[in-house]
């Protein structure tokens, strides 16, 4: 093969490897600080209709590349996202970063695929991934259907045991693996430039926290969130409208409350199915989504509970 | 080449008849429909009598809230006595990769055969439990149950965690018993029960299988209940049963794990006052 067929085939490769970004429509995203950019999931329950765009998405620029954290809950809204990076930006892709293993965080992936950036996540994800991988993927393929197509698990190249810092050129992300709150495989990224913390799913607002990792660890990170002292967050999901102390107060109200009233069911020897159909105040139902995830919360309470002595 | 075309052909053939073949919903849902080889593989042609509420009841969810975790509830109406008790109970989960999950043993020492465990359920399927009484009769009650949607899977919530707790148990029961008549026992194994099912996506090797594959539980040295489990039973596998005491005692359990780990632990009890 001569070197000019060789260029041809190699321009070709690039025109549709642009035409695949551009193609998508770009999802919208706001620049919260300069360089730091966020889409605003929807906060609904994951569906065909939404396509599975329910969590924040985000990105930072640096002079020599992008950092994108979480990509979404389908190839589709990974693909959205690419477009809105390259709206942006004609910088590539350096680095991927996963925030925990929920598939609303990490279907999207795929789409960078081709930029052939690192994935990063908790030292704990892969393992995740493994046990959940498939489930997820089947749960989606059975959900949405076409919708589903052409999404896949990407594992992280990269793992953060504890800290780790990115460099996208003059520009530091400090990540922090943190022990087992919202999940066993929770990490948070920290733009250093402008004190922007994604602390993702550790920080539910107005949405339901949900419980998939333990109650107890969660509860015990707050203080040390707050003593972060961020300039700005951004949630897993929803909008920091107060301060953060405002939002990790309410988040644990509703954890607090869950664990007193699941250890007080656990003390007057209900079963599960009874603390599942009985635990929950009035006032909980405020939260969004409380009827998709309540039950789900007090069932992981309750069994990570019942083992205090 | 002229064997690989072969191959083609077939396989369009193969593909025709599978699109034929979905001219019917029904049809199609029939087929998916694991139970009736399950049945037969499990009971021969032998005859279950379906929605046996005079004998048992099936309690689960309308939905799995936490795929992981799915409580389940077996009553049963027949006292456990040595002319008439139930001798085995069936837990299928019929979309499960291991359907027959569960088999419980049974004795008149149960007193009453009531059971309640926690299994893992990832997909839409029938939960059936089929009660075998001691002339051999066979009883099913059956459930469906929606499978949780979105990020509830029925992996583990922390496996460093659960390997650290490893093969601790815990009885939860009166340590005053009522003697003579059935009374309850809960028994919790600390114990991940991995399945061995899952691929690490980085080695594309997968984690080995590490599951409670059976435990036996007795009183006083007679045996109440054994159950043949696997990785269908959730992480830290959970227990509700009944035993009937005569005297005092010691509750005893005897964990036995794939990797040949055996745990146990025990509990003496008394008659309260009075009984």
């Amino acid at each position: 093969m001569g070197a000019r067929v060789r260029a041809e085939l190699w321009a070709g490769v690039l025109w549709s490897l642009a035409f695949a970004a551009v193609a998508a429509e770009p999802l919208p995203v706001s620049a919260v600080a300069e360089g730091v950019y966020v889409h605003w999931g929807a906060q609904e329950d994951s569906s065909p209709r939404n396509l599975g765009d329910i969590a924040n998405l985000g990105f930072v620029v640096g002079e020599r590349c992008v950092a994108v954290i979480d990509t979404g809950g389908t190839a589709e809204v990974g693909r959205r996202l690419r477009a809105a990076v390259r709206q942006v930006t004609p910088l590539p892709v350096c680095y991927v970063i996963n925030t925990h293993v929920h598939p609303d965080h990490i279907f999207g992936n795929g789409a960078f695929e081709a930029e052939s950036p690192t994935f990063v996540g908790h030292v704990k994800l892969p393992q995740a991934m493994a046990a959940r991988g498939s489930t997820y993927l089947h749960a989606l393929e059975r959900d949405f259907g076409d919708a589903a197509r052409g999404t896949k698990v990407i594992a992280p190249g990269t793992v953060v045991m504890d800290e780790a810092q990115l460099d996208l050129g003059g520009r530091v992300l400090k990540l922090r693996a943190w022990p087992t709150a919202h999940t066993d495989n929770d990490l948070t990224v920290y733009d250093v430039r402008t004190g922007t913390l994604f602390l993702s799913d550790l920080l539910f607002v107005e949405r339901i926290p949900v419980v998939d990792g333990s109650l107890k660890g969660w509860l015990a990170l707050h203080p040390r969130i707050l003593a972060l002292e961020p300039a700005r967050v951004v949630p897993g999901h929803g909008m920091v409208k107060g301060s953060l102390g405002g939002a990790l107060a309410a988040q644990e109200q509703y954890l607090s409350t869950l664990q007193l009233e699941v250890r007080a069911a656990i003390g007057k020897g209900w079963t599960l199915r009874q603390a599942v159909d009985r635990v929950g105040t009035p006032e909980g139902r405020n939260w969004l989504l409380w009827d998709s995830f309540h039950k789900r919360n007090v069932t992981a309470a309750y069994a990570e509970l019942e083992w205090e002595d | 080449m002229k064997g690989f075309v072969g191959k083609l052909l077939l396989g369009g053939l193969l593909g025709l008849a599978v699109v034929v073949g979905t001219g019917s919903a029904a049809d199609e849902k029939a087929k998916d429909e694991p139970w009736p080889k399950l049945s037969k593989v499990l009971f021969g042609d032998r005859t279950i009598k379906e929605d046996a509420g005079d004998v048992l009841t099936l309690e689960a969810p309308v939905r799995a809230e936490d795929a992981a975790v799915v409580p389940i509830a077996i009553r049963t109406r027949l006292e456990q006595t040595p002319e008439k008790y139930i001798r085995k109970i069936y837990l299928v989960i019929d979309k499960n990769p291991s359907p027959v999950g569960v088999v419980f043993t049974l004795t008149p020492d149960s007193g009453k055969a009531d059971l309640e465990t926690r299994v893992r359920i990832e997909e839409y399927t029938h939960v059936r439990a089929i009660a075998e009484t001691n002339d051999g009769s066979l009883f099913m009650a059956t459930k469906f149950v929606k499978a949780s949607g979105g990020c509830s899977a029925p992996a583990g919530k922390d496996l460093e965690a659960a390997m650290a707790r490893l093969g601790k148990m815990k009885f939860r029961v009166d340590k005053e018993v009522a003697y003579n008549q059935p009374n309850q026992a809960q028994l919790m194994i600390s114990h991940p029960n991995i399945s061995g099912l899952a691929m690490d996506q980085v080695t594309r090797l997968y984690a080995p299988p590490h599951f409670v594959r059976k435990i036996d539980v007795s009183y006083a040295g007679k045996t109440i209940l054994t159950a043949e489990v696997d990785f269908t039973i959730s992480e830290n596998p959970n227990f509700r049963f009944y035993f009937v005491p005569r005297g005092e005692g010691e509750l005893k359990a005897e964990v036995v794990d794939t990797n040949d780990l055996r745990f146990e632990t025990s509990v003496a009890l008394r008659g309260a006052p009075g009984s």
